[in-house]
Formats: structure tokens, C-alpha cells, sequence
């Protein structure tokens, strides 16, 4: 009888549930043991390494005030995909979306910088909800009257956002009395958010984005809303079958992620930054598709995500003052994290077998497997 | 020692065979065999682990208990790879093709040694030719109806020229010339020596065809005959245990308005080898049952689709629903006015196979059946609304919270079914009600459509299983390359008319001279 074996990678008929939360915990463990090792070849002390990239920044007060800080918007945005992510809608360009949101929200800031009123703030709110929605309506548009692949535009478009932007604060919403520096002026009281604790940077948005991400939990659980995103997603023709208009819920996965987007970038210049200035986002909008997936496109879920990955960025700061890791460390373990995740994926829809590669004959005494 | 028959031993023995899956016992202590030659049936009912069972034979799923015997010798069949190496085909009752691929390129990938192109190119042929399914091999397969598809199956075992071809429910989508076809085909293999494993749910078919048959009930065998004395009533009734029902109709008369009327609908097809709808006019009045009769691919998915809402006509006049236009009204609009549909394809268009059966109750149910409070899902209706058709359709299921993919493509059909039944339609429109179904669930579908009938309802019926719409409906028109003939009265309607109608030829024409030339210049 033959004894040779092969190995054979199959889908899985049902796939396990401990499985699908196991996974974002698996990948996040290999990318501390990656991390370790890179740290180790590059010659830092790799145990103080990552104490201070993952460790110190929770430690004390302002760094946990901070980490909600940097959630708080790849929360909201992280929130926005994943709903069109479910009905596999592609909005990749979230980050243009943010910077539009900004530039709205901070114009009517700037129109009324030097008047004050409660009714600012909203108006800004408003207005960054309503940019993000017009930017990624350019995407929607595309896609459903021409059939465009809405992945290459809302990408593609992120890069025209930041040139915008740009041109805006180096031209005409410059500040006047800026000594020329590429930034508007700084926003009236009015148009900055409230600070909910003393001494720290967390504002009304951090919140808010808790609000939102179990707002969205509703929407997708509870409601026929939801049901027909998840079913658009899962079965296109049983969508149509059950009547779901493809085009409106194409606009409104679209609408949804960039008016959340947008408001994020509002609350980013309302809120931790102040005015506007030629780069207001250390890509909220791209390590919030990272966010999307690592909280498994469950509003929920995104909250811990949105943390984890907040956490990347802080620790970043933290570990280049106290160990002098260069800055890109934080891009790589963003990178290294997506890495593992999708790889780890691989293991919840497919099983890999050994099994033998002849038939064989089973003797009388030797068990069936 | 695999190749040559010993005299006296069965080709294929099962014994003791057990398979348990979480919850369910599929296969208790099965014993059977197949002699070289034989035509052997396999007859069950939905969930009587027939699809189980004989899974296990072509290596897909593993025994937990008992073993296979391949010419009186033990064998571990460890995967599909080398239950062909021993000589077994199988045609499944799910296709597993590519869509974008050509007939050909779908053929090689099937097999072990496909050789070259060329050469295989021509031997599809002939034994399309030779068997009587015709096959265009540089064909893309999404171009191709469910029936055309199936034949690339059948065609894709008898080049493996196989000892022992496993058949599940193959005559489901084949036109009764076409059966009769297939059947010569078989008793010609069997004749050669090949032995045969045949599931249908079809009693006819069995006493036409097999020399012996295996009752399954509830995963255990319950008796063996010979379907040459029995009768398909007496078949039936071993297999599902209880005196079977006849289809009763009730007062068919009270035929008033028409509650659905088309006229004129002309629709081309989305895809690049559909069927172009042309100038399709009927109407169906309160209490009727109207069958469309016609061979796979003539159009029907498309009219389906006209009808249901799922495309829009031209004009909203074209549809008419009690006189009300709902041409340019959509799926949801119409459902809400009471159109109620099953769709032909059960995985990812009637039902979401990754969502539980309460979510696919609510896909089609949230229009008619009050399952929503504004935006929110009522669940608890919603579950009520899933346990409601379980039980009135005896949906086989560990619950209403699996899902639906889970279930075996019979207790699918009639979750769907009965999903739309209970929504009280205005206008009913099924398409293939019964395909998959065993003789007992047929039976129930049957019964339900003449019902909803006797309340007043108007009823299309879109099958390819003509006997069906001969038992069941009131009128009935043909389908054929877009084209709906005018209706008659079934009682009046003769099978040859009918045959004729039907084109007769679709399907039945040699493959194209031009085919293996062609297929040549592109090798």
C-alpha cells in the first residue's frame, strides 16, 4: 500500500464562529512576534521597544485621553466602509472624503471666525457631512450610470482632496496675519469643539464616533436597511429578486461612508488641530479600511479596531521619542497587521487536509481513516 | 485487481455504511449492491440520505462507520480523484462548471488525462453525437440554459469511460425525447457491462429504466424490489411510508377577469447568448392554473424575470395586475400589488444561501406579511413567519435558524415554495415548483397550487417536466426561442402538439457541422 500524502487545501462547508474572532487576535499576536524580530535585526533593545510602542502610551492618563483622540476618527470613517464594504462597495477613498469634510466644515468656520454663536459648530457639522457626501457622490455617479469601478475613483480622487486642500491654505484662506505660512487662521471659540476633560485633547467627536459605531450596529442588525446592504452583498440577484434597488443602495453605502468621512475631517480641524493646514490627516482614511476589516465589518468590532490601530499610531510617536525608532515603524506595523490578518483569513474559509493521493487497500484490521 | 469483474461478486458492495453530520443521522447501517451491468436505483424522499450516501461512493465525503466494496474488495475511496481512478463517474445534481470558460476548457479541468484539445474536442462530439446531447465544445458556459449545462456533465463521466456512473436526478431538466435519449444511452452502457447507480425521484423513470431499486427512508434502507412488478404508487408509498395523495381540484370553474394579463411584452436578453423575449402575450384569469411548457433555455428565465418585476417592460400597460399597469413597477412594488414568484434558481436568487432561513423569509415576506415596524425587522414575527413554512411545507431542517445554505437543494425548494404559498398572492408565478422534490413533497406543492387556485388566485406554472403541467393546469402555452405560442386547453392538447411546439428540434439537432473543425483551427 502507497503511504504518499499530499496536502489539500479546501473551503470550508461552515465556517466556525470561534474561528472568526480568533483571527484578528492571531494576527495581532504575529505582528508583535514580527515586530519583535524586526526591531531585534535592527538593532534596538526589542522588549523596550515594544514596551513603548504598545505598552507606556496606555499608562498613563493623557496617553489613554490621546488614544481615543486618534480612534475617534477611524472609528467613525472605519464604520462608513464596512457598511459598504458589506455590500461590496468599494469606497477606498475615505481619506479624500475626511479632506473634503474638512475643507468644508473649516470655510464655515473661517466665514465666521470672528462671530460666535451655538450655532456654528452644527452648521460646521453640516457642512463637512454634506462635502464628504459630494465627493464621494462623484464615485456613486460613476459607478451607476457608467458602470466606472468605483475602487479606481474614490482612490484617484483622494489625491485631487489633498491638492485642493493645499491650494485653499496656500492661496486664498491663508491666514493674513500668518507671516505667510501655508494655514488659515486659527478658528473662533465657536467652531471648536468642546474639550470633555480638562488638560487633555478628547473632544466632543470621540463621543460621538461611540455613538455613531453603534448607531451603525442598529442600522445593520435591526433594520431592512441593513438587511438589504448584507443581502446585495451576499446574493446581488436574490437582492433584485426581493426588489432591493442596487443603485440606491449603491448611493447610500456611498453617502453614508463619506458623510461620516467628511464629518470626521471636520472634527479633526474643529477639534485637535484648530484651523486649517496643508496635511490634516496621517491617513485616517486608508488605516480605516485596515480598521474595517480587523473589527471583521462589525460596528462593534470597529470600536476595539479603531483603538488597536489608534494605538499603532501613538505608540509610533511614543516608541521614536523614547527609543528613536525611525517614523515608518508605524506605517509597518499597520502594513504588518493588515498582512497577517488577511493571511489568517485564508484559515477561516479554508481547511488544509492531509490525505493520501492513491486509493488503497484497507486491510481487515486497520481503521477506516 | 480492480479492472476485471470476478463472476458472481457485485461491482460495487455497501455494507454497514454509517454517516453521521452534527444533529443528523444521514446514513444508519446502509447495505446494497451493484452488479456489473445493472441498473441499480436509488429512491428516497428529500433528507433520506441518497445525495449522502452516494457521496461517499465517489470519494467526496468519508464513512464514519462500514466500508465499500469495489469488486468484492475493500477500498478506501479517499477522494473523487480516485474513485474515477477505479473507474466511477458521477454526474452531480449541482453543477460544478465555470462560467467563463468554454464547454471544452470545462471538460478538460474535469478530468484526470484530458490529453490535448484537439483530439478531445472531437471526442466530445462524438459521444455527444453518439449519446444524444448535443454539445457546441468552444460554447462559453454562462451562455448556456440549466439543461445544456447538465448535458456537459453527463458527457464529461462518459469520456472517463466509467465502470460504475453515478446519476443524480439527471433527467430533471430534459425534454421527453431527450429522456428517452438519455435512457437508450444508459441501457447501452449497461449492456457494455457498465453498472449503473440512477437517483430520481421520477417512479416512472425507475421502472422504465433500472432492474432493481434500494428504498431510503430517514437514512436507513427499507426494503429493495424490483421496479419491473412493482407499480410507481406502490414505490411511493414504501419510500414515504403513508398512503400517497392525488391532486384534487377543487371547483376550477369561476374564471372571471383576468388577474394577470401580458400583452406584447418584447424584452432583450441581458445576456450575450440569451433568449430575446418576443412580443409574449397571456393571461391568466382568478382561479386558473396556466403552464408554460418548453425546453431549458427557451426564454423562461427571462419572462420570469418581466414578470416578477425584477426587470421592467417598455410600457407600464404591459403588465397588468386586475387591470392595474405595472409594466414600469419594480419587484417590490409588484409583490406589494400581489405577484408573488419562485425563481428557477434556488442558491443566490430565491434564496440567500449564507443568511438563515428567518432572514430569507423576510427577503421575499417583509412586502406582503407584516414583518416590519417602520425600518426595523420584527424578528419575532419573522421567526414565526420561517417556523410557519418549516412546518406546513415539512422542510427538513435542524432549525429556522440554519441556514439556507445548508439545506439539500429539495427542502430549499420547498422552503421557497411554501414561502411564497403563505403570502396569500393575487398572482402566483413558479417556475420548476417540483424540480428536486421527492414524489411525496410534490405531492404537497401540487396540492398547494390547486388550492390557491380554488381561492382564486391565478397560477403560472413554468416547468420543463411536461407530465407536471399536464396534471395541473388548467391551459397551457409552449416557450421556444423567445417565442410564447398561443394557449390551450390542456384537456384538448395533445402530447404531439405539444412535443411539437416545443420545437421538437431545439436541443435535438445534431451539434453544428462546423464544431470540430473549428475546434480544431482554435487548438
Amino acid at each position: 500500500m502507497s503511504l504518499s500524502t499530499s496536502f489539500k487545501i479546501e473551503p470550508r462547508r461552515e465556517i466556525p464562529r470561534s474561528l472568526l474572532y480568533a483571527t484578528p487576535l492571531l494576527a495581532v499576536v504575529l505582528t508583535i512576534v514580527a515586530g519583535f524580530f524586526i526591531f531585534l535585526f535592527m538593532g534596538y533593545d526589542p522588549f523596550l521597544s515594544l514596551y513603548h510602542f504598545f505598552v507606556s502610551p496606555l499608562l498613563t492618563f493623557y496617553g489613554l485621553s490621546e488614544l481615543m483622540v486618534k480612534a475617534a476618527p477611524l472609528i467613525m470613517i472605519g464604520v462608513g466602509l464596512a457598511i459598504g464594504f458589506r455590500a461590496n462597495v468599494w469606497n477606498i477613498g475615505a481619506e479624500g472624503q475626511l479632506t473634503l469634510g474638512a475643507i468644508t466644515g473649516g470655510v464655515v468656520a473661517l466665514a465666521f471666525w470672528n462671530q460666535e454663536g451655538i450655532w456654528i459648530l452644527p452648521l460646521m457639522c453640516v457642512a463637512g457631512i454634506l462635502g464628504g457626501m459630494a465627493y464621494a457622490a462623484i464615485p456613486a455617479f460613476l459607478k451607476t450610470h457608467l458602470n466606472v469601478n468605483e475602487i479606481l475613483t474614490s482612490l484617484m480622487l483622494t489625491y485631487v482632496a489633498t491638492l485642493f486642500l493645499s491650494t485653499l491654505v496656500y492661496g486664498p484662506l491663508k491666514d493674513p496675519m500668518g507671516f505667510n505660512f501655508p494655514q488659515s487662521r486659527m478658528f473662533g471659540d465657536s467652531a471648536l469643539l468642546p474639550i470633555l476633560l480638562e488638560g487633555t485633547r478628547m473632544h466632543l467627536g470621540t463621543v460621538l464616533a461611540l455613538l455613531i459605531a453603534v448607531a451603525g450596529w442598529v442600522l445593520m442588525t435591526f433594520t431592512i436597511v441593513g438587511f438589504q446592504v448584507r443581502v446585495l452583498g451576499q446574493a446581488p440577484a436574490a437582492a433584485r429578486f426581493a426588489g432591493f434597488s442596487r443603485t440606491k443602495l449603491i448611493w447610500l453605502c456611498l453617502m453614508l461612508s463619506g458623510g461620516l468621512a467628511g464629518l470626521a475631517g471636520t472634527f479633526e480641524v474643529s477639534g485637535p488641530i484648530g484651523q486649517l493646514i496643508p496635511v490634516i490627516t496621517p491617513g485616517y482614511g486608508f488605516t480605516a479600511i485596515i480598521v474595517a476589516f480587523l473589527g471583521r465589518l462589525h460596528p462593534l468590532g470597529i470600536i476595539l479596531s479603531g483603538l488597536l490601530m489608534a494605538l499603532s499610531y501613538i505608540g509610533g510617536e511614543n516608541a521614536q521619542v523614547e527609543v528613536g525608532l525611525p517614523q515608518a515603524v508605524t506605517g509597518v506595523f499597520q502594513g504588518l497587521l493588515l498582512f497577517f490578518l488577511l493571511a489568517s483569513d485564508f484559515l477561516v474559509r479554508y481547511r488544509i487536509r492531509r490525505r493520501a493521493a492513491v486509493p488503497q487497500a484497507v486491510g481487515e484490521a486497520q481503521p477506516a481513516e | 485487481m480492480t479492472g476485471e469483474a470476478n463472476a458472481g461478486v457485485p461491482r460495487l458492495e455497501v455494507r454497514g455504511v454509517t454517516k453521521r453530520f452534527p444533529g443528523v443521522l444521514a446514513n444508519d447501517h446502509v447495505n446494497f449492491a451493484v452488479d456489473p451491468g445493472e441498473v441499480h436505483a436509488l429512491l428516497g424522499e428529500n433528507g433520506a440520505g441518497k445525495s449522502t450516501l452516494v457521496k461517499m461512493i465517489y470519494g467526496v465525503l468519508h464513512p464514519d462507520e462500514g466500508r465499500l466494496l469495489w469488486n468484492g474488495e475493500a477500498m478506501d475511496i479517499t477522494d473523487p480523484h480516485a474513485a474515477r481512478a477505479l473507474g466511477i463517474g458521477m454526474v452531480f445534481q449541482h453543477f460544478s462548471l465555470f462560467e467563463a470558460m468554454t464547454v471544452l476548457e470545462n471538460i478538460a479541468l474535469g478530468m484526470d488525462e484530458p490529453g490535448d484539445m484537439a483530439s478531445l474536442s472531437r471526442r466530445v462530439v462524438e459521444v455527444s453525437q453518439a449519446y444524444g446531447l448535443p454539445l457546441d465544445p468552444d460554447r462559453n458556459v454562462y451562455t448556456l440554459s440549466v439543461g445544456e449545462r447538465q448535458r456537459i456533465e453527463i458527457v464529461r463521466c462518459l469520456l472517463q469511460s466509467p465502470k460504475l456512473l453515478i446519476m443524480d436526478e439527471p433527467t430533471s431538466v430534459l425534454t421527453p425525447q431527450e429522456v428517452e435519449r438519455l435512457f437508450e444511452t444508459l441501457r447501452k452502457l449497461s449492456a457494455e457491462g457498465v453498472s449503473i447507480l440512477y437517483i430520481s425521484h421520477k417512479l416512472d423513470e425507475i421502472k422504465a429504466l433500472c432492474d432493481r431499486a434500494t428504498i431510503l427512508r430517514g437514512g436507513r434502507v427499507v426494503g429493495e424490489c424490483d421496479p419491473a412488478v412493482e407499480t410507481a404508487k406502490s414505490m411511493a408509498q414504501m419510500m414515504i411510508g403513508e398512503e400517497l395523495k392525488s391532486v384534487t381540484r377543487r371547483s376550477a370553474g369561476t374564471h372571471g377577469e383576468a388577474r394577470l394579463a401580458v400583452e406584447g411584452l418584447t424584452m432583450p436578453s441581458e445576456e450575450i447568448h440569451g433568449i430575446d423575449l418576443k412580443n409574449v402575450s397571456f393571461s391568466v384569469k382568478a382561479g386558473e392554473v396556466f403552464g408554460i411548457a418548453g425546453v431549458a433555455g427557451n426564454g423562461q428565465n427571462e419572462l420570469l424575470l418581466g414578470l416578477s418585476g425584477e426587470r421592467l417592460a417598455h410600457h407600464d400597460t404591459i403588465v397588468r395586475i386586475d387591470g392595474e399597469a405595472v409594466g414600469r413597477r419594480d419587484a417590490g412594488a409588484r409583490r406589494r400589488m400581489g405577484i408573488c414568484v419562485v425563481p428557477e434558481e434556488r442558491n443566490g436568487h430565491g434564496a440567500v444561501p449564507g443568511m438563515s432561513l428567518v432572514e430569507n423569509g423576510v427577503l421575499s415576506g417583509h412586502h406582503r406579511m407584516d414583518l416590519l415596524s417602520n425600518v426595523f425587522i420584527r424578528f419575532g414575527a419573522a421567526a414565526r413567519f420561517a417556523s410557519e413554512i418549516v412546518e406546513a411545507f415539512d422542510v427538513r431542517t435542524p432549525g429556522i435558524a440554519a441556514s439556507a445554505g445548508s439545506l439539500s437543494g429539495g427542502n430549499l425548494q420547498k422552503f421557497i415554495v411554501g414561502r411564497e404559498i403563505l403570502q396569500k398572492p393575487k398572482v402566483l408565478i413558479v417556475s420548476q415548483p417540483t424540480w428536486g422534490v421527492d414524489a411525496g413533497a410534490a405531492a404537497t406543492i401540487h396540492q398547494a397550487l390547486a388550492d390557491l387556485a380554488a381561492e382564486g388566485v391565478a397560477v403560472v406554472v413554468v416547468s420543463q417536466d411536461l407530465d407536471e403541467l399536464l396534471a395541473i393546469s388548467d391551459r397551457l402555452a409552449v416557450i421556444n426561442v423567445g417565442v410564447l405560442s398561443s394557449a390551450m386547453v390542456t384537456k384538448e392538447a395533445s402530447v404531439e402538439e405539444i412535443g411539437l411546439l416545443m420545437g421538437g428540434v431545439h436541443g435535438l439537432e445534431p451539434a453544428p457541422e462546423r464544431a470540430p473543425e473549428e475546434a480544431a483551427n482554435v487548438a
